[in-house]
């Protein structure tokens, strides 16, 4: 068998450039005035990924997402980059589900695919939680390791993982089946390439095949890389007591604006004395140091 | 994000050309290849969102790689160290980051690795590229080597070569040597066939040769002992691996400082013959010309627009007496003239690029099948239009990218000639754009053959049959006396039959044509989209002024003044 891969991404609404409108009244993402971008972790964790497939011939990546049906613009965006395949998770019945709620609909994904090892941004922008990862590994009583910033070396039963910690860096050794998250501090994602690209463009799911007003049934036959698999509730056999709003113990009791005040202000000259105190201040502060 | 090919809306406005249709059809040879590549197009509407799709990798890469590279470029440039060219930190990282995006090779057929791309599309991301950073465009550019191998090396030296550029492969037309600049039939370095080992050697030097320690470089040398001029000239393929290539200097230059200006020795150096012997220069060279002065236009075209946009923002955000500097009639002016110079380049580009396209598409199709009459008729048009726009387009191109840019950096101020913004780094960039692959004064050298064979006046004559709204009537019927005077003088100035005269005359009657063509292309544009009427406007206004004072001189002007102007050093 080959050595399996799968990638764990989300498409969050762009938090980074947030405007006016960014907000609804009752205080959630108004996720309609913010573009939907993939998520920029998971980007990260989708090149380490390309690592491992790039030394492991044959290796395999696979996309897995939850969420709405355009969710599967971010497994066509790692397919241009050079996932082999997606599936998309998708039903009615998982909104409203906090991470709690997700990671089992994940975990139980996950379970099918038998993948060798499993690879996650941290976090996500929108919810900034960093706990689907971890939940995933447990309910798949897997080892984790976190904030992951470079695969060292890798075979088919072992890795060692440098791990980017607040205060310096550790490197460690885990068996497989593991699950990583991977740090910002991890390289970028190589860009798009133009001949997957071409070639993934017109990937679908069957949800978006539906929506189309091309014909694509020739096109899904001749080429079945093009097809996207949705999974269900049903499909993933779950437990809906466990999905949605009924399977998420975290509620949001009360969401408050926060204005930044500025307090006091110092003035500082550009002399030896005032530049002496401005760089203690800092250091004090952990802004440097 | 920024993306350098979304934040454009005119790159879109000219891949949706009418003439696409035509030309992908031709370039996809009615696509053959759709069920043989994975990659390959189905049809006109998925090749045209493909084109979309891949310039729009080529915009990020430009906008979140290459333009932020650029300052740190231009200040490491490249080092020789060892024998060995290392390009600037921030070159390494653009060129390995287009490599991974399979954006090398982009024109070469599928079979070899490309993505079979026309010309337009090709040359915008050359466009686009050039925005970011010329002098790393040059470096990218001169995948251009890959077209020239494909059309006239043999099978072998093909499937030899070709399929390494889109894996990264860099290249190199090694063209000039001390004695040989402009007059490149001076080329003296020698080929010799070695009988016993069946193998060509090089010995000689080159000179000026940007990405000079290139994988692979095209070598112009000299095969037939004795002779003096071009027809003694082949042309080769050597390959780096066999280092057998000294890099005696890195050029010191003005701008464009990350890309490497090379001085190189051949000694010995084992190379592949392409092609026929004696073909070299008249041939091969010819035509690797042709598309580096379609290059260059990118270029220039790239440049300019990047120092207009920051002419715009800084006169924007400036403010003096009270209120920003784009307020003042003296500055709105200059940066409506520069946006109206921009589209009228890029308009001729682009229409250049389309002509190209079209011939090239049919000299390929010509291999595999006989042409029948009617298109072995469209391709001869097409030939001729695209020799005549050429030159035209290398010329204006150039010359309006170094006003843009010199412009540009008028609009900054004293605050422009400091290193602190980037728009003293285009306008040192942009001043080699006139100079390299032909001068401008080259560039009208062959230009004028058009005006000769009536090759521009034809042309002009079609654009005046294309239909136009009639609110824009009033334009054309300027552009039509225009004309009229154009023929009128270059006929005068034919008829004296005094060679000297029409060299002395020749760039203004270039100039003129230019300018027509360029006030019809505008128009044609206008047709289409009325987000360029300003534009035509002010163009066709200033081709009316600069038209009107070309033919005054001409007019006023007598044989016997030739005299005045001629000068001798004692």
């Amino acid at each position: 068998m080959s050595f399996k891969i799968v990638v764990l991404a989300k498409q969050v609404p762009d938090t980074r450039n947030v405007g006016k409108d960014a907000m609804k009244a009752d205080g959630t993402v108004n996720r309609g005035a913010l573009p939907a971008i993939f998520n920029p972790e998971d980007l990260h964790a989708l090149e380490q990924a390309l690592r491992v497939k790039d030394r492991i011939d044959g290796a395999e990546i696979i996309i897995l997402t939850m969420g709405p049906p355009r969710a599967a613009e971010i497994i066509r965006e790692a397919m241009y980059r050079g996932a082999d395949t997606g599936y998309l998770i998708t039903d009615r019945k998982f909104a409203g589900s906090d991470t709690l709620a997700t990671s089992y609909a994940i975990s139980l994904a996950v379970k099918k695919l038998q993948p060798h090892l499993v690879i996650a941004g941290r976090q996500a922008i929108d919810g900034d939680t960093a706990q689907v990862g971890p939940q995933v590994a447990e309910k798949l009583n897997i080892p984790q390791v976190t904030y992951c910033e470079e695969v060292l070396e890798i075979n088919e039963d072992e890795l060692i993982i440098k791990r980017r910690l607040e205060r310096g860096v550790e490197v460690v050794k885990c068996k497989t089946p593991l699950l990583i998250t991977v740090h910002s501090s991890a390289p970028t994602c190589r860009p798009r390439h133009a001949k997957l690209l071409m070639k993934f463009k017109h990937a679908r799911t069957v949800s978006e095949l539906v929506e189309e007003t091309k014909d694509y049934t020739e096109m899904m036959t001749n080429k079945p890389y093009l097809r996207v698999e949705e999974w269900s509730v049903v499909d993933l056999d779950a437990n809906v007591e466990f999905l949605g709003l009924s399977g998420s113990p975290t509620k949001v009791k009360k969401i408050e604006n926060v204005v930044l005040a500025r307090k006091d202000s110092v003035h500082l000259t550009p002399d030896d004395k005032d530049m002496d105190y401005l760089m203690k201040e800092l250091i004090d502060s952990h802004v440097i140091g | 994000m920024e993306n350098f090919y979304k934040d454009n809306p005119s790159l879109k406005f000219h891949l949706k050309h009418p003439l696409m249709e035509k030309i992908i059809r031709l370039k996809e040879n009615d696509f053959a290849e759709k069920d043989k590549y994975d990659y390959a197009f189905q049809d006109f509407e998925d090749a045209l969102d493909s084109y979309d799709k891949v310039l729009e990798i080529v915009g990020e890469i430009c906008g979140e790689t290459i333009a932020p590279n650029a300052e740190s470029v231009d200040h490491e440039g490249p080092q020789l160290i060892n024998n060995e060219v290392i390009y600037a930190r921030g070159t390494q990282e653009n060129h390995d980051t287009l490599t991974k995006a399979g954006l090398i090779g982009m024109s070469l057929p599928r079979e070899y690795g490309g993505l079979n791309f026309a010309m337009v599309p090709y040359v915008m991301a050359a466009e686009l590229v050039s925005r970011a950073d010329a002098g790393f465009a040059n470096i990218w550019g001169l995948q251009d080597c890959a077209e020239t191998l494909h059309e006239f090396a043999s099978d072998e030296i093909k499937k030899e070569f070709l399929p390494r550029f889109n894996n990264g492969a860099t290249a190199a037309m090694d063209l000039t040597e001390p004695d040989a600049g402009s007059d490149l039939q001076a080329v003296q370095l020698k080929a010799t066939y070695d009988e016993q080992k069946q193998q060509w050697f090089l010995n000689g030097v080159k000179r000026f040769i940007t990405n000079g320690d290139a994988d692979i470089s095209l070598v112009l040398a000299r095969t037939e002992p004795g002779t003096t001029d071009g027809r003694g000239l082949s042309l080769f393929v050597y390959d780096r691996k066999d280092k057998a290539l000294t890099v005696r200097r890195i050029e010191n230059k003005l701008g464009i400082k990350g890309s490497p200006t090379c001085e190189l020795v051949f000694k010995d150096a084992p190379a592949k013959l392409v092609g026929e012997r004696r073909m070299g220069l008249i041939k091969y060279v010819m035509s690797l010309m042709n598309s580096a002065r379609l290059g260059v236009g990118a270029q220039s075209v790239g440049i300019a627009e990047a120092a207009y946009r920051e002419a715009l923002k800084y006169a924007y955000e400036r403010e003096q007496f009270g209120k920003p500097i784009i307020n003042y009639p003296a500055v709105y002016e200059m940066l409506s003239v520069m946006r109206a110079k921009i589209d009228a380049s890029r308009s001729l580009l682009y229409e250049t690029a389309r002509y190209v396209d079209i011939y090239k598409s049919y000299s390929f199709i010509q291999e595999e099948r006989k042409l029948e009459p009617e298109e072995r008729n469209d391709a001869k048009h097409h030939t001729r239009v695209a020799d005549a726009l050429t030159p035209l387009l290398k010329l204006f191109a150039s010359e309006y990218c170094n006003e843009i840019a010199s412009e540009a950096l008028q609009v900054h101020g004293g605050t422009g000639y400091m290193k602190d913004f980037p728009v003293e780094r285009l306008f040192r960039d942009a001043r080699i754009t006139n100079i390299y692959e032909g001068t401008s004064q080259l560039q009208v050298v062959a230009a004028i053959r058009a005006v000769g064979n009536g090759a521009y006046l034809k042309l002009i004559r079609e654009y005046q049959e294309h239909h136009v709204k009639p609110e824009f009537e009033y334009l054309r019927n300027t552009l039509i006396d225009l004309t009229d005077d154009f023929e009128k003088l270059s006929k005068s100035v034919l008829e004296a039959k005094n060679n000297e005269l029409l060299d002395f005359h020749a760039r203004r009657l270039v100039e003129m044509a230019g300018y027509i063509i360029m006030g019809y292309l505008l128009l044609q544009d206008t047709h289409r989209d009325v987000e360029y009427r300003k534009s035509a406007e002010i163009f066709i206004r200033k081709a009316k002024t600069e038209c009107a004072s070309r033919a005054e001189f001409i007019r006023s002007f007598e044989e016997k003044n030739l005299g005045t102007y001629k000068i001798t050093w004692e």
